[in-house]
Order: structure tokens, then C-alpha cells, then sequence
């Protein structure tokens, strides 16, 4: 079985963002690069597979849609185990764009699993593992808290809305992840990071696709009144406020 | 033309999220010159149905299938596509939700519809058609154009206002055919008993200065008496505190109750993200330096232990009032 983990790479969450031409790009000065939270999660949890001679799965890929100055994010996921990369040396133009690419991709390598994180920790749209499932005519099971293998089947625990449910689909699949896929990202060692090095990065050109959104400007999010304080002693008068001025309980 | 909302339901029943989506389509297709048509999948009666022409939606389709009991992601965006086409829908709104994530993404593709995910408001304008929507983890908002004919909007929860406006909405019955269903329910475990935690409009939530999982009675206590559903920052679930559905933050739930207690909370960025969208925030800390009071209304600066059954009794005495 073969695993596919798509990474995207973001600026670091603690980022104070800025931005630029107009208010139109990301000032990308200083900004320390991750892979995306929800992504590490899935590459740990692809690993943890693979660790399990069990399970089937023989090689754990990375495929990451960006230009060459996001190789640094693609040699962690290297470094943190996965054996090999694909990069699709273009500028992320929306998800729509990004998900074509990765559907080209997907065509010529073939996988079995795919795992996508449920959501960018910048453009925060939740859209890309969909809309990839979606270009391949996969199946796909989003808010995936769970990734098992029992007898050759892969079972999927998901949330719904109002509860959970374990449920499977045939593959290849596309499975969107989120919180409590696996526990704690894994971190790369110094083996890792020395293997990395010399461990493949296969690039493709991008296919033409126009782009379906632009972002006109970016915005600051509304600065918030002042901190209003109330004794330790008198929590009553928290009570008060919350009651009268605010009018929320 | 129209507008077509997808309300799903629980069990047969809508929930104050159904109605903010259908006061939301309307206002839409108020900004189109057109009107808003529900969709709805699933064993609903008539008396349900009608409600939803309560926020301004003037048809209702009501979808019952077996094949569509439980949530196959290629057969809802089927139908759904099938009946936006037939609808003449030029945009298509869902909730924020796992469903809505789910869904709308391959509605995308297959209409080959620009995507707005996680909008809080009416668009900015319908020409260029653009949304306002969360950026960088709620550090920024961007203005984003859908270059589409057809558009897809997704509606964080608890949002946007409920507006009344009974329409006598016509309800039709329609039917499709559902074929390729591939997702195999085996098990389900509904929530019960409990409020959602994404549903809840007071949250009360307990970060690692809550010192241990054994002090948590208080915390529960102050919860059940505000009618609200308990939260927790990234730490707490990590540490195997409280399970790791009531993490809230960047890469937990994001939240926009009406009121939310951080008790203990230091407030890192990446917890302010899943709760900045609160209408208020009341802060208990010992640090009056946390960051938390920055994105707080209301601060007490005080050991949690201390402060919170001082706070219940204050609740209950007002409650007694």
C-alpha cells in the first residue's frame, strides 16, 4: 500500500502577518516557514503506519504544490521520515488551483490512501482535500479523527455533527484529517536529517489552470475594547456585567 | 436563478444553525434580485419543513432517501449539484460544519464554483461577488472574489443574526436516483446529553492553571448552571485532562459562542484563534499579563481554584433571583 500525505507550507502560527502591495500580498520578511499543523499530524500518522509491518503500507510520500524557496518544508518532511517528495514548482494560486495540480499528480504516481489536512493554517478554506478527491472521482471521508488498518481494511473513525462514526470506504481514497489523528507530530532526528539530504524531490511542471478566486485585500481583524477588570473578591460584579452591559446570560 | 441553502437536519429536526443558513440565503438572494430555495435530505416532516419559511426561503425541497441515510460524500454532492442545476442556483450556501466541509469542496469541482469557506457576513458586494472572510487563523480577513458564475458559501455557525420573515414557503417533494453510495457506516455514537460544544452560546473552558483533571468539578458546575458546554485549551487534551473533542483552538474547534469563559488560559496565539470570533471573552488568570486579557472584555486576576466557586455562588444567586 502505498500512503500520500499533501503538505502545505505555512508561516509559523505564532506569525504577527503583515502585508503588502496594497495590502494584497503576505509580507513574507522574517516569516519562519512550518509545514502545516494539520499536515505534520498526517505524515505522523502515515509513519506510525508504515512502522507497522501489519498494516501493508510500503512507502509514505509527500506532494506539496509551491516554488522552490518551500524546499526547506519539504526536507522536514523528509527529514521526519517520509521516503520520498513530489513538488509541483508552482505559485499556490487558490485551493482550486492547488487541488488540479495534486489530482495530475495523483494520476501518474498512483496511492492507495491520500491524507490531506482538514484546513490551511493560512488561507484557512478546508477545501483543498475535497476538491482533490473530487478532480479523481475518489471517495473521500472528511473530519477524520482516526486511521486504522484491521484485516487489509482501513477504518475510518469520523465526526459528525452531534457525534462520531466509524465507518470505511473502498481505495484509493482521500481521507481529510484533523485533531486526533495522531497524538504529537513527530519530530525529526539527526539520522532523519542527514538522510533527508540525499532522499528524492521529483518536481512537475504545473498543468494551465486558471484559478476560480483572487483576493482583492487583506484586512486586520478589528481591534478589541479594552479589558474591563473585576475584583477576585467580588465575582458578583463579573455577574453584573455580563447581565446588564453585555446581555449574554 | 436562485439562491439554494442546504439545511441538514438531526434526527428529523433543524436546529438554530438551519435557520441562521436560511436567513442568510435570503438576504443573498435579496442582494440577487432572486429567491432562496432550502434543500433538505432526509425523513423530515411537513410541520419541520415549514419552519425553514420562517427566515425568508420561499421553497423548500425535501429529499427523502434511504440510500442518503448517512453521509456519503459523492452522493450528497450528486444530488445537491443535480437540484442547484435544475434550481438555475447561483449560489449555494452550506454551513462551516464537517458536513459543509465535506460537501462543498466537490460542489466546487463539480460545478466548477468558486468556493468562500468560512464566511461570518453578507458578501461585500455582488459585483465582483466578494466575501469577507477569516485569514491567517483569524489574524487577518481577506476580501476574497468568487470569479464564477456559480458561487459556494460556507457559514461559520452562530454568525450571523436569525431573521424572521414568514413566507408561506411552498414545500415539493422531489426525487432523485442515488447510485455509487461507497461509504460504509459500521458504527454510529451520537453525542447525547451533553450541548455541542459548536452549538453552545456559553462556553466555559479550562486551561493548565486549572492546576489538575481533578478540579474540574467547579468548572462543570458553573457550566451547568449557564446552560453552557465545557471547552478546553491544546495543553489540557494533551495531557489527557479532558478528551480531545473539547480542545479548542487553531487545531481544534473553532468557536464563535456568545459568550466564552478562558479559565486558567494563558492565551497563545493559536488558542485566541479558535475563540477570537466570541462575542465576549471573560479572562480568569493569576497573570494579569496574559494575553488572554487582550482579546478579553471582562478580567478577573486570580487563582482559578479561588475565584470559580466563588463564581458559582455568585450565579446561583442571581439565578435565585
Amino acid at each position: 500500500m502505498k500512503i500520500l500525505v499533501c503538505i502545505s507550507n505555512v508561516p509559523d502560527t505564532t506569525t504577527k502577518v503583515k502585508f503588502v502591495d496594497g495590502n494584497t500580498k503576505l509580507d513574507t520578511n522574517g516569516i519562519q516557514w512550518i509545514i502545516n499543523p494539520w499536515d505534520e499530524l498526517s505524515l505522523t500518522r502515515a509513519l506510525e503506519f508504515k512502522d507497522d509491518a501489519s498494516t501493508g503500507v510500503k512507502s509514505v510520500t509527500v506532494a506539496h504544490v509551491g516554488v522552490a524557496t518551500s524546499e526547506p518544508t519539504i526536507r522536514k518532511a523528509l527529514a521526519i521520515g517520509a521516503d520520498d517528495a513530489i513538488r509541483v514548482n508552482a505559485e499556490p494560486a487558490d485551493a482550486y488551483y492547488v487541488a488540479a495540480q495534486l489530482a495530475e499528480v495523483v494520476k501518474k504516481e498512483q496511492f492507495d490512501i491520500i491524507i490531506c489536512g482538514i484546513e490551511s493554517s493560512d488561507f484557512n478554506g478546508s477545501t483543498v482535500g475535497g476538491m482533490l478527491s473530487e478532480f479523481l472521482g475518489y471517495p473521500s471521508v472528511s473530519a477524520v479523527s482516526g486511521l486504522k488498518v484491521e484485516n487489509g481494511q482501513v477504518v475510518i473513525n469520523r465526526e459528525i455533527d452531534g457525534g462520531k462514526e466509524v465507518v470505511s470506504v473502498p481505495a484509493p481514497f482521500v481521507a481529510i484529517v484533523q485533531k486526533g489523528i495522531a497524538k504529537e507530530p513527530r519530530i525529526a532526528a539527526m539520522r532523519g536529517i542527514m538522510m533527508a539530504r540525499t532522499k528524492p524531490i521529483k518536481l512537475y511542471e504545473p498543468v494551465a489552470i486558471e484559478p476560480l478566486t483572487k483576493v482583492a485585500s487583506f484586512e486586520m481583524p478589528k481591534a478589541r475594547a479594552a479589558c474591563k477588570f473585576v475584583d477576585a473578591e467580588n465575582p458578583k460584579q463579573l455577574i453584573e456585567l455580563l447581565q446588564n452591559e453585555a446581555k449574554v446570560i | 436563478m436562485s439562491v439554494l441553502v442546504f439545511t441538514e437536519n438531526w434526527d428529523g429536526k433543524f436546529k438554530k444553525l438551519s435557520f441562521e443558513l436560511a436567513s442568510y440565503a435570503s438576504k443573498v438572494a435579496e442582494m440577487l434580485n432572486t429567491n432562496a430555495v432550502a434543500l433538505s435530505i432526509g425523513n423530515v416532516d411537513e410541520s419541520e419543513l415549514k419552519k425553514l419559511g420562517n427566515y425568508g426561503v420561499k421553497k423548500i425541497i425535501s429529499l427523502n432517501n434511504d440510500a442518503l441515510k448517512s453521509l456519503d460524500n459523492q452522493a450528497y454532492t450528486s444530488v445537491i449539484a443535480e437540484i442547484a442545476q435544475k434550481e438555475g442556483s447561483k449560489v449555494i450556501v452550506l454551513a462551516n460544519n464537517n458536513t459543509g466541509k465535506g460537501l462543498a469542496p466537490r460542489l466546487s469541482v463539480r460545478l466548477k464554483a468558486a468556493i468562500g469557506a468560512g464566511v461570518s457576513q453578507l458578501p461585500l458586494s455582488v459585483s465582483p461577488f466578494t466575501v469577507y472572510k477569516r485569514a491567517f487563523s483569524g489574524n487577518a480577513y481577506a476580501h476574497l472574489e468568487l470569479n464564477t458564475d456559480v458561487k459556494i458559501i460556507t457559514l461559520s455557525q452562530n454568525s450571523f443574526e436569525l431573521i424572521e420573515n414568514a413566507t408561506g414557503a411552498s414545500i415539493e417533494n422531489a426525487s432523485v436516483t442515488v447510485d455509487g453510495v461507497k461509504t460504509q457506516v459500521k458504527e454510529v455514537q451520537k453525542q447525547t446529553g451533553k450541548i455541542l460544544l459548536t452549538d453552545a452560546e456559553i462556553v466555559v473552558s479550562g486551561g493548565r492553571g486549572m492546576k489538575s483533571p481533578d478540579n474540574w468539578g467547579p468548572l462543570v458546575e458553573l457550566a451547568d448552571l449557564l446552560g453552557a458546554a465545557t471547552a478546553c485549551s491544546r495543553p489540557v487534551s494533551d495531557e489527557g485532562w479532558r478528551s480531545h473533542e473539547e480542545h479548542t483552538g487553531q487545531t481544534g474547534k473553532i468557536i464563535a459562542p456568545n459568550l466564552y469563559f478562558a479559565i486558567g488560559i494563558s492565551g497563545a496565539t493559536q488558542h485566541i484563534a479558535g475563540v477570537s470570533s466570541s462575542k465576549y471573552i471573560v479572562a480568569i488568570n493569576t497573570d494579569k499579563d496574559a494575553p488572554i486579557f487582550g482579546a478579553a472584555q471582562y478580567g478577573i486576576v486570580g487563582d482559578a481554584s479561588k475565584v470559580l466557586p466563588k463564581l458559582v455562588e455568585a450565579v446561583k444567586e442571581a439565578k435565585a433571583k
